[in-house]
């Protein structure tokens, strides 16, 4: 299926198209060419977007109520669980919500690294990609800030205080993060108003992600391109919209099985005690999403050094269309790099296990190992990898390796033979 | 006029014109940014009195000074002759126990860890100073950093006794 033009049918739609092009695009996002191949790890962009717009739809909600200030900021958090009208549920949808988004973030992002989604001509995809991701951990953070319990209150000081590293004029940054000599009420304030900020910006980001997707198209399982005007596409609805449903209810179940069985299981029980300035708790932990960069900040023996190889963590990750050269975009066809992937997988979830722990004897060796092999990974490994690698034959089509085997063109025609409709007529 | 002096001349317009239209920007800017500082209610808690008179040899209270825990400690005579003894060589961050404690007996300090700021907890660690829970930073008794990521000593708030008996800070 190629995408046909947008045409009016009624006179007023003609009228309202040729002055403002909302129907034309509402076409274009129906009629949007997507490969055929797409498997599931393909529905967690749709599922990311219903993530996103869940946190703006219970976090307006939780704004209603909620008093950003020292002093009624825990109350008003159990005012909301107590008292208001499905506050619970709300705030619940919210926190977990938060979780579930970075979950889809983490299978979305790995998808790219796998299926190389972010080579030629996808980088610019891949980039914003990485800066709606920045913007979700800023927002995420200052979120976890807001209930103004003891883990809010040393996160946030643990956080800010990586800014007083900085040589110079670290202390005066941090001072003018926090409007004060320490994380206070003018801190609280300014993280409030940019928590609401925030996901409004990344949804803007997400408008510019998905434009710069339909330029090029999705890339797909088999990585290499497909012809648009072809039957190696389908259009976007019903076809994917479908698809994207099914996973998006699938993923709900998981979603709501933490909302309603176990709301507080990945959060941390410390965050039920008010703040207190004087007490630290005797571990201090981020949400787990953030851990793995956790890890790294402990696992370097300097207070700057941590602070840099943390922010380099994410922003190697910016280089990556360049730093893996191969013109071979998919794992499946890529025996060296298929196995260096899983690794990388679980470096990065072993980092996350060593982030929550604390960093002494074989806790910080292992983490000191899982840095070192992550930079290695995409510093050395990919680029060499690019050089030297054999790489399997490419297909000719996308469909070449479903039909390529013995019997599977029969077994289709024979299928295809029992239904009617546009895209198996060509089976016949 | 020539032709080839007009270009220059209109270089020399925009660039002035942009120099200008970016240090004009700038002071707009600025307003913006500096309203996140320390404003002048938070400024105007800058000191505060404390009475040490009931505090015990050995004995350490905690105080908030800006939204900070201040520690004031009385030291017993070992824990002074341990600060005083050690070699300066054997110091990450090298300070003579004597420049950090004005009366040997009182030691002021900032109870905040200079690594990333929690609260480090007393006569814990190897060095039975202050022990850093978050990630491990030692301190010994005069406050100063001995192991762990901490770049720094415990800082030293302004600070002077008034009286026999009170601390101003700030
Ligand atoms: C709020 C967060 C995000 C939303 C709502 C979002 C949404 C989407 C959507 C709807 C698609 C198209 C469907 C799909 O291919 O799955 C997509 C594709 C893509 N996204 Fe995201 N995304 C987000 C974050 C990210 C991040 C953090 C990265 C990487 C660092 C990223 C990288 C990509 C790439 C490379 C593609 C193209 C994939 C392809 O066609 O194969 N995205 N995104
Ligand atoms: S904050 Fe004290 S060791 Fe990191």
């Amino acid at each position: 299926m190629s995408e046909e033009k947008y045409v009016p049918k009624t006179k007023l739609a003609e009228w309202f198209d040729s002055r403002l092009p909302l129907l034309s695009l509402s076409h274009h996002l129906k009629s949007y060419p997507t490969p055929k191949n797409l498997n599931y790890w393909w529905t967690f962009g749709g599922i990311l977007t219903f993530c996103l717009i869940t946190q703006i739809v219970t976090g307006i909600i939780l704004a209603m109520h909620y008093v950003a200030h020292t002093e009624h900021a825990f109350a008003s958090i159990e005012h909301i669980m107590r008292d208001v009208n499905y506050g619970w549920l709300m705030r619940y949808v919210h926190s977990n919500g938060a979780s579930m988004f970075f979950l889809a973030v983490y299978i979305h992002i790995f998808r790219g690294l796998y299926f190389g989604s972010y080579k030629a001509p996808r980088e610019m995809i891949w980039i914003i990609g990485l800066a709606i991701y920045l913007l979700m951990m800023a927002t995420a953070f200052m979120g976890y800030v807001l209930p103004w319990g003891q883990m809010s209150f040393w996160g946030a000081t643990v956080i800010t205080n990586l800014f007083s590293a900085i040589p110079l004029i670290g202390e005066s940054v941090t001072n003018w993060l926090w409007g004060g000599f320490s994380v206070d009420n003018p801190t609280l304030n300014r993280f409030y108003s940019l928590h609401y900020l925030l996901p409004f910006l990344t949804f803007g980001l997400v408008i510019l992600h998905i434009w710069s997707l339909h330029i090029p198209g999705n890339n797909n399982p088999v990585g290499i391109d497909v012809k648009k005007g072809s039957n190696e596409t389908m259009p976007f609805h019903p076809y994917m919209v479908m698809k994207d449903l099914t996973a998006l209810l699938a993923f709900l179940l998981l979603f709501f099985a933490f909302v309603f069985f176990l709301p507080d299981f990945l959060g941390h029980p410390d965050n039920y005690i008010p703040a207190d300035p004087l007490i630290t708790p005797a571990h201090i932990v981020p949400e787990w999403y953030l851990l793995p960069f956790y890890a790294i900040l402990r696992a370097i023996p300097s207070k700057l050094g941590g602070v840099i190889f943390m922010f380099a963590s994410i922003f190697v990750l910016v280089g990556l269309p360049w730093l893996d050269s191969s013109k071979v975009r998919s794992a499946t066809f890529r025996p060296i790099y298929k196995k260096f992937f899983w690794v990388l997988v679980i470096t990065v979830i072993l980092l996350g296990y060593l982030g929550a722990k604390p960093p002494e004897g074989i806790y910080l060796i292992l983490a000191r190992i899982g840095t070192a092999y992550y930079f290695i990974h995409f510093l050395i490994l990919l680029p060499l990898l690019g050089r030297y690698e054999k790489t399997d034959p490419l297909p000719m089509s996308i469909s070449d390796p479903v039909l390529d085997k013995p019997g599977a063109l029969d077994k289709f025609k024979e299928m295809a033979g029992k239904y009617e409709g546009e895209n198996v007529g060509t089976f016949k | 006029m020539t032709n080839k002096i007009e270009p220059k001349r209109r270089n020399f317009l925009f660039t002035a014109t942009y120099t200008i239209g970016a240090v004009g920007l700038g002071a707009a800017v600025w307003p913006l940014v500096d309203q996140m500082n320390p404003d002048a209610s938070v400024k105007a808690l800058s000191t505060t009195e404390v009475d040490v008179s009931s505090i015990e040899p050995g004995k350490e209270i905690t105080v908030l000074w800006r939204g900070k825990p201040i520690f004031i400690k009385r030291r017993t005579e070992k824990e002074i002759s341990e600060a005083a003894k050690v070699n300066l060589k054997d110091l990450k961050d090298p300070e003579k126990d004597s420049d950090r404690a004005k009366n040997p007996e009182w030691l002021v300090m900032i109870g905040v860890c200079t690594h990333l700021g929690c609260v480090p907890l007393k006569n814990k660690g190897e060095y039975k100073g202050w022990f850093c829970p978050c990630h491990g930073s030692h301190y010994d008794t005069s406050g100063r950093i001995r192991k762990g990521p901490a770049p720094t000593n415990l800082e030293i708030p302004k600070y002077e006794f008034v009286d026999n008996n009170t601390i101003k800070i700030g």
